[in-house]
């Protein structure tokens, strides 16, 4: 079973098109990567599949878990499973970063017609996994993202996502910003979220972060498409010859 | 209208078995519409109130009717004239007796709505260190562990019965934080105040609960002015919170109260208030007036007083809490929080009056607009030449929600004394879009979303709150900006 596939996804933003006939298909329990240069489109599919205003479909279908995902609100697709770790996370100053992630799970709970979490269980969950990432559990008490370095605001993206539970995982770049360190703690904390029922798809401009998170596929995307797909090996490829090499290649053929 | 005239139309309604078929149905004793002397003098009669206090009524009224064409109108608030002739001066539930003696004689329609409000009337709440003195219109109707309280010494008890008991306290300080005359719709108040809470601690002794009071006006066309009189006496503590709410009508009703509190030497007052009145509908048709006057004093060294609001109703708020620092190392604070959807208009801060040496203030203000709203923070710091080290911290912030409405900042900074040191510090912002995404994408509707960026946004103020209430405080900010995206 797919749980995501995309057929010649058209998107605008502001006018300008930026996706231009997408294609993908994610089978559940892979992980997937996507490279590209930067400009490619890769964090405007991110933006569409989370259903960002301003990143206007204009042609092409998006079908997640069999139903169409284009037709759900932004909250509707994450209480359906979809999970976006953002390149750059917003700080909202004042409201404890357990207030919001406790607020969250439980309104996905609720629409999904499930029991919602205690205080009592969120805590408990929340501590094993925040120490699975190397976080401090006071992190818990702080205001979302407010005076995180890059490293902590990411590490808050993988938490979100371990709590949550999503059955579509799309990162943006979570890599970004990242030292060794950071690095290896975040690919971890992806890595043990790797699961039969759940799929991936890591979206990030250098192939290091690979090496943590090995992918079952990559798609090379370049102005607005995906232009390449292969194994693991594939990323090493272009470690090597430079996506500008893979252009040539492209114009090439 | 003549004398006899006015109580022959008050003798008809009250014996007519008036049945105000609104919200709450209950037999309701009140005055014919308007205002002159003699409706002062029946307002004084009902409650059998001593000369003394009639006597400054009548003195109240007179100024009043000095004042006329004085009503303020600095504020950046807009409302058609108000005619005092077509309000309705005093209602009470009617009572066969005297009033009630114990909850069990209470109206069952009063408890019930009591309870849809979730006041916790009830003796089982004593648990919860809640007393309430609730007023319903314009007589306490129920007060509760006032016994525990009396073992201490605590006096907590509608303003008329404390006329009645405690003549000495209340003639001592009735007016000496607000003058009769102080302004127009305080020189109303004095003029005609129906009830309120009268509150008084015992020198050394910390009030073990919180003191609760919820207003409510039931009886439409009829304005409410209530007094409230708190006297924290030497090393006391006492923390206070009143709560507001009114049903829906489509009249604009007035209410106009004034709040007086004493902190004696090293007594402390936390006054806080969660005012939910009627804002109107969302063409800004009804709503409540409110125009109150809120001011303490810290009478003796190092008292303090404390005033924390969470103001989300009623179609125009015109209040200023404030403080008068008279003793060597006094504090005020300030804690605000007001929001403004749809029509509403708020034009709210407060005065911090330096006047001896040493004395700190601390404002905090946070106001929340949407819709077509207007919301003005106003608010004077004063440093007179006899404060020296005097120190002031205030911090204003605006958060928009919209394109349409207005956020305002209206700091008066005043300082005669050179050692004095403030700072003030503003900022405006709206809810970014950043924000909303980022919450919607982990599943958080719109409307949840603004609640919890809002709720951030207050939190310096809400963390203020006795804890009873801050849940019920959140939940209010939620509701009242319900419909203000999407």
């Amino acid at each position: 079973m797919n749980i995501l596939e995309i057929r010649n996804l058209h998107a605008s933003v502001d006018g300008i098109e930026i996706l231009k006939g997408l294609d993908l298909t994610l089978p559940v329990g892979e992980v997937h990567a996507i490279m590209g240069p930067n400009g490619s489109g890769k964090s405007t599919l991110a933006f569409v599949l989370a259903g960002r205003d301003g990143y206007d479909v204009t042609e092409g279908e998006v079908i997640y878990r069999g139903k169409d995902l284009l037709e759900l609100g932004i909250d509707e697709r994450a209480q359906a499973g979809v999970f976006l770790a953002l390149q750059y996370p917003v700080e909202i100053p004042g409201v404890a970063n357990s207030v919001f992630l406790k607020a969250a799970v439980n309104a996905q709970l609720r629409a999904r017609g499930e029991p919602e979490l205690d205080a009592m269980d969120f805590l408990k969950r929340a501590k094993g996994f925040l120490a699975e990432l190397e976080m401090d559990q006071e992190f818990l008490t702080r205001p979302i993202n407010v005076g995180f370095s890059g490293g902590e605001k990411k590490r808050n993206e993988i938490f979100q996502m371990a709590m949550i539970e999503p059955t579509l995982a799309v990162l943006d770049e979570t890599d970004s910003g990242l030292d060794i360190d950071a690095l290896r703690i975040v690919a971890d904390g992806v890595n043990r979220l790797r699961a039969a029922d759940r799929a991936m798809l890591v979206i990030t401009h250098y192939q290091r972060l690979l090496e943590h998170i090995v992918p079952d596929r990559v798609h090379v995307m370049a102005d607005g498409r995906i232009v390449r797909s292969g194994g693991k090996e594939l990323a090493l490829e272009l470690e090597e010859k430079g996506y500008a090499a893979l252009n040539g290649e492209k114009s090439a053929a | 209208m003549s004398t006899p005239e006015t109580i022959d139309e008050v003798r008809a309604l009250t014996e007519a078995d008036y049945k105000f078929g609104f919200v709450t149905e209950l037999d309701q004793e009140i005055i014919p519409k308007g205002l002159n002397e003699d409706v002062v003098r029946l307002i004084s009669a009902k409650k059998n109130e001593p000369a003394w206090m009639l006597d400054w009524r009548l003195e109240s009224y007179a100024k009043w009717l000095g004042m006329q064409g004085e009503d303020p109108t600095w504020a950046k608030i807009s409302h058609p004239p108000i005619d005092f002739q077509d309000i309705r001066y005093y209602a009470a539930p009617k009572s066969e007796d005297d009033g009630p003696k114990s909850l069990d004689e209470i109206d069952p329609e009063i408890l019930a709505t009591y309870e849809k409000l979730g006041i916790p009337l009830k003796e089982q709440e004593v648990l919860s260190g809640v007393a309430v003195d609730a007023v319903f219109d314009s007589v306490s109707v129920a007060t509760t562990y006032k016994a525990k309280l009396a073992e201490l010494g605590v006096i907590f008890c509608p303003f008329s019965e404390a006329v009645a008991e405690h003549p000495e306290l209340v003639r001592k300080y009735l007016g000496a934080v607000v003058p009769q005359g102080d302004n127009f719709y305080a020189c109303l108040n004095s003029a005609v105040f129906s009830d309120g809470s009268f509150v008084f601690i015992p020198e050394g002794v910390r009030c073990p609960m919180e003191l609760s009071t919820y207003f409510r006006i039931n009886a439409a066309e009829t304005g409410q002015f209530e007094r409230t009189l708190i006297i924290a006496a030497p090393g006391s503590y006492v923390s206070y919170l009143e709560g507001c709410t009114a049903p829906m009508r489509d009249k604009n009703q007035l209410h106009a109260a004034v709040v007086e509190l004493i902190a004696l030497e090293d007594a402390e007052i936390k006054y806080s208030t969660i005012q939910n009145w009627y804002p109107g509908d969302a063409e800004g048709v009804g709503g409540i007036y409110n125009f109150v006057t809120k001011r303490g004093a810290c009478r003796g060294r190092n008292a303090k007083i404390s005033w924390t609001q969470v103001e989300t109703g009623a179609a125009i708020t015109w209040k200023y809490p404030s403080v008068l620092l008279e003793a060597e190392g006094a504090v005020g604070e300030f804690y605000s929080v007001a929001v403004t959807n749809n029509y509403q208009q708020a034009d709210t801060g407060t005065k911090m009056i330096h006047l001896a040496p040493n004395t700190t203030s601390t404002i905090i203000s946070k106001g929340i607009s949407a819709g077509r709203s207007q919301n003005t923070y106003r608010g004077l710091v004063r440093i007179n030449p006899k404060a020296h080290n005097a120190r002031n911290y205030t911090q204003c912030d605006s958060l928009l929600i919209g394109e349409e409405c207005g956020g305002h900042t209206v700091p008066y900074i005043q300082v005669r004394n050179r050692s004095a040191r403030v700072e003030h510090e503003a900022s405006a912002s709206k809810i970014s879009d950043d924000q909303m995404f980022y919450c919607q994408s982990r599943g958080l509707g719109a409307e949840d979303a603004v609640s919890l960026i809002v709720n951030g946004f207050c939190k310096e103020v809400m963390k203020q709150l006795p804890m009873e209430f801050a849940v019920e405080a959140q939940k209010l900010l939620g509701i009242s900006l319900e419909g203000s995206v999407g």
